[in-house]
């Protein structure tokens, strides 16, 4: 079988390991470089925190499985590649109103319910857990389970292990227009550099998929949101956890009408702090904004007033696939036979990357799935009301 | 904050875009990061501590004076030193006021009618085996040390790299009691005679040329110095600081000789492989840039963003008369003076015969291809991250990454506090011919740094505008 | 190795009048001249490096000294990162080496 991912990002390399390892012949289109966009502008969160019950809570479960054994197999596979920092930090997100606070616990008693740890804390055993963080605080939820990767360095890791296992990975070659046999199959991609023929073909182009499945002839309503991301000089002082504060939840849920604010602090392995987020619907626009740095930034010192001397080295902005019931197409297209879906799964691509390209390799392969994939289908009621 | 015309860089070319726009009218605020105007070019000691003659460490400190006074004594010209340029962004130019890496700083945002960009170049320096040690400046560090400091970092000093500016830093270096060993000129004699002399009569067209700037730097060194060509320090020895250098001849294309390599005994390094154009704040602007990676600009210098200019070394590496014209030039221009103007014809004229002068200079002393033949495996690139060049070699072979966002990340090279600015083009350059297919892709280059200078969180926190703080 | 302060009577740009001050670095009395950036009056008094990097632990002082370079990263008075040879040095100026953060061992 050949197959064609169209976009070297998490999400592509993914889906090129899974299904090179299962003996499909892969070949990724990336019309620019790989890793050059959406997976190397975030901080690379692997959360159950973040996500109420649900299919998307179920994948995040599904995938956070699969990358704890990923450093492992990829040692296996790869040999001595450059770490991929997972680390299994835990999560703390934290209520600074009542109001918060109240949202914050019904929310950990449903994800509970759904076999997610989280342990409501008082102030001080938040404060024992991570010293810097506010102390008009009212509540916080601890969560063992989320964890981290350096998502640059994983999706290489990933492109490696395709590699390895006799996939291709085509850089600087630009997605043209699909090629159709006479029932309308898509039996291959004109590109910069030629034509390629495919059994498949899987559009896996981040923000970029919508405007891509246009191109080929589908229909995915998958387009960018964009968010900032500030990135201190490195720092002796050292956050444990990840730490979000409690507007996180709602900011990832709201529907992108918006600019939406919502603190996500976190120290990475080489001593810098990454503060982030903001989220808004505004096209591909890459200009600085001063005022986004700014919310993020006041956001963040009254989460952790102790981050106020800060030196801030560099604003970096991405732009998340926006699905618009925030949930991941993973699925055939609609219409086009031969024409797959891996793609909008907003700020949790990295997340969701392993357990994506597994249920997208078992329904390529007519196989059946480990969780259900009903609920990522092209065809679910929730899009068709979106829209 | 609303002048006619916002300039930033009080070097030669923001000085005189300051001027002309002023003259013709314009109220202007010019902008600089140091506590007083100059620049590199005229860097000089603070009022505070006063000196008698300071024109004796500069070749045409009487222009600047000029200048200086001109402006500082000119009601429609504000000039703000102390004014850090963080952030170009759709809604001005974002600006703290006060200390250097301060806390609190005041803040302004700057919205003019037309802004010049003068934010100049700093040296480059070539990675090279134990260039790291304490000791080793960039020529153009320990020229601002000799000039705005009176400090002499050694007794024994050699000057490296390429170009004519290494001839003033020696001078430099030995009127602050410095011994200056030896000048090491990586351009071969061919070349270096090929362009300088090539078409003689362009000399005489330039009304102050390089060459002069050369005799006079000359004419200033205490003693005679060993100036060689098609050599280079290609390794510095040391434990904790420097003690020695290696010195080799190299073949056109930079790459040591076999034979011909000596080692000096020396106490300090300063090394200057040519310039590096601050491109942050034109790049923020949404102005294009040259192939060679300098700011475009036409015959106005106006960039290729309304209603941003650029003059001076981030349009090319031209020197201070071609940065006074061409400032001359942004400031008329954007203050919207009169197209006839007779100074503003000076300018043009000039900034044309320099301009030709500066490509051939510019020839004469380009990198050559093998200077990485230098490096060993544990020789330290990113200065910020200790990554070597084997770092850089594994992680090119072991993920056979092209996108250079990638390879930073995979080896950390630039992502430190100085953001790529000392380590950025030689990091691209020993990355582009290891890639698969001999080179980058993705377009990516170390030269987009949003935040063009380190804020405080807190200070960012006070950034917020009333658009954003809608419920 | 000697940095060194090139002695006023024999500097031709005669030096006049000139407000001496001491600072501390690591604790130690470091003298110098108003005007002075803090890279200055180190390099000034033969202090060539303070600060270790994070990775190797390899000796830094100026390098650039122009404010480009981040070599020179310093804490005064409580502030981490500030770029010594952009600071000009004030009497009573408490500089300490900043203590480059080890890698973290716990991962």
């Amino acid at each position: 079988m050949k197959v064609l991912i169209i976009g070297a990002g998490i999400i592509g390399a993914a889906c090129a390991r899974t299904m090179s390892r299962r003996g499909i012949d892969v070949t990724i289109l990336e019309r620019g470089s790989a890793v050059g966009a959406t997976s190397s502008a975030g901080e690379g969160n692997l959360l159950l925190s973040d996500k109420a019950p649900g299919p998307e809570l179920a994948l995040a479960t599904y995938s956070l499985d699969l990358w704890r054994r990923l450093p492992a197999a990829l040692a296996d596979e790869i040999g001595n590649f450059t770490s991929i920092e997972f680390e299994a930090k835990g999560g703390l997100v934290v209520a600074t109103s009542a109001e918060e606070s109240a949202g914050l616990a019904q929310l950990a008693e449903a994800q509970r319910g759904a076999g997610v740890e989280a342990r409501l804390l008082s102030v001080d055993e938040t404060l024992e857990l991570e010293p810097d963080v506010t102390p008009s605080m009212i509540a916080a939820v601890h969560y063992p389970q989320d964890a981290q990767v350096q998502p640059t360095i994983a999706t290489e890791a990933l492109l490696a292990s395709a590699r390895a296992a006799g996939a291709r990975v085509l850089v600087d070659t630009l997605v043209t227009g699909s090629r159709r046999d006479a029932s309308g199959r898509v039996v291959g991609l004109t590109t910069n550099r030629g034509d390629f023929d495919a059994d498949h073909v899987v559009v896996a182009a981040g923000p970029w998929s919508g405007e891509v499945a246009t191109r080929l002839g589908g229909t995915l309503d998958v387009g960018p949101r964009k968010g900032w991301l500030l990135v201190t000089t490195p720092m002796a002082h050292r956050i444990a956890h990840k730490v979000y504060d409690a507007n996180y939840v709602g900011a990832v849920q709201s529907d992108g009408g918006e600019r939406q604010f919502a603190t996500v602090l976190e120290s990475t392995a080489a001593g810098t702090v990454l503060i982030g987020s903001s989220r808004e619907n505004v096209g591909f626009d890459a200009d600085a904004d001063v005022a986004a740095w700014g919310a993020i930034a006041a956001r963040a010192v009254r989460l952790m007033p102790a981050l106020r001397d800060a030196a801030i080295m560099r604003a970096y902005c991405g732009f998340r696939p926006f699905s618009r019931d925030h949930l991941p197409v993973i699925g055939a297209d609609r219409d086009v036979a031969g024409l797959w879906y891996a793609a909008g799964h907003e700020g949790a691509g990295i997340g969701l990357a392993p357990g994506t390209a597994e249920l997208l390799t078992a329904l390529l392969l007519g196989a059946p799935t480990d969780i259900p994939a009903e609920p990522f289908s092209s065809l679910r009621p929730s899009l068709a009301r979106a829209a | 904050m609303t002048p006619d015309v916002l300039v930033i860089g009080a070097g030669p070319a923001g000085l005189a875009a300051a001027r002309a726009a002023s003259r013709v009218g314009a109220t202007v605020a010019l902008l600089d990061a140091s506590d007083y105007v100059g620049g590199q070019y005229w860097r000089h000691l603070p009022a505070s501590r006063a000196a008698l003659d300071q024109s004796v460490l500069h070749h045409d400190w009487s222009s600047f004076l000029a200048l200086r006074d001109e402006i500082e004594g000119d009601p429609r010209c504000d000039v703000v030193t102390s004014a850090h340029v963080v952030a170009i962004d759709g809604d001005g130019v974002h600006v703290l006021i006060g200390a250097s890496d301060g806390r609190d700083r005041e803040r302004r945002v700057y919205r003019a009618a037309a802004v010049v960009l003068a934010t100049g170049a700093f040296d480059r320096a070539l990675p090279v085996p134990g260039w790291d040690l304490p000791g080793v400046f960039t020529a153009g560090g320990a020229q601002a040390l000799a000039k705005g400091e009176r400090v002499a970092v050694g007794e024994r000093v050699v000057v490296a790299g390429t170009g004519p500016f290494l001839l003033p830093v020696a001078a430099s270096l030995g009127q602050a009691g410095s011994r200056v060993v030896g000048v090491f000129e990586a351009s071969p004699a061919s070349r270096l005679l090929r362009h300088w002399l090539a078409r003689p009569w362009e000399f005489g067209a330039t009304p102050d040329k390089v060459g002069e700037l050369a005799r006079y730097a000359w004419g200033q060194l205490r003693e005679r110095v060993p100036y060689h060509v098609g050599q280079a320090v290609t390794a510095i020895h040391g434990d904790d600081h420097v003690t020695s250098v290696t010195v080799s001849t190299l073949d056109s294309s930079w790459r040591p000789l076999a034979r011909g390599s000596r080692t000096i005994e020396v106490d300090a390094v300063c090394l200057g492989h040519g310039f590096t154009p601050r491109l942050e704040l034109a790049i923020a602007a949404g102005s294009r840039l040259s192939a060679q990676r300098f700011v475009e600009v036409d015959a106005d210098q106006r960039t290729s963003a309304t209603p941003y200019f650029a003059a001076g070394e981030i349009t090319g590496i031209g020197g201070v008369d071609l940065a006074l014209a061409e400032g001359a030039i942004a400031g008329h221009v954007a203050a919207r003076g009169r197209a006839d103007d007779l100074e503003l014809r000076h300018a043009r004229h000039a900034r044309h015969a320099l301009v030709r002068f500066a490509t051939r200079i510019d020839a004469a002393h380009a990198i050559g291809s093998n200077w990485s033949t230098w490096l060993t495996p544990a020789t330290i690139v990113c200065r910020c991250e200790d990554v070597t060049f084997g770092d850089l070699l594994r992680v090119s072979r072991q993920s056979r990454a092209t996108g250079l966002r990638s390879l930073k990340l995979l080896s950390r090279a630039g992502l430190g506090p100085c953001q790529g600015r000392v380590c950025g083009r030689s990091v691209e350059a020993l990355l582009e011919v290891r890639a698969p297919g001999g080179h980058l892709t993705g377009g990516s280059t170390m030269d987009r740094r949003p935040i063009s200078t380190p804020v405080r969180l807190g200070e960012l926190a006070t950034w917020t505008t009333p658009e954003v703080r809608k419920p | 190795m000697v940095t060194r302060l090139v002695p006023p009577a024999s500097d031709p740009v005669e030096p006049g009048a000139f407000t001496p001050i001491t600072i501390t670095v690591n604790g130690e009395s470091v003298s110098g001249v108003l005007g002075q950036t803090l890279a200055g009056v180190m390099l000034g008094a033969n202090v060539l490096a303070w600060r270790t990097t994070r990775r190797q632990g390899r000796p830094r002082g100026a390098f650039c000294g122009i404010g480009v370079c981040f070599d020179c990263l310093v804490e005064v008075n409580g502030q981490r990162d500030v770029r010594a040879c952009q600071r000009r040095a004030a009497s009573g100026d408490v500089v300490v080496s900043q203590g480059a953060p080890p890698p973290r061992e716990d991962r």
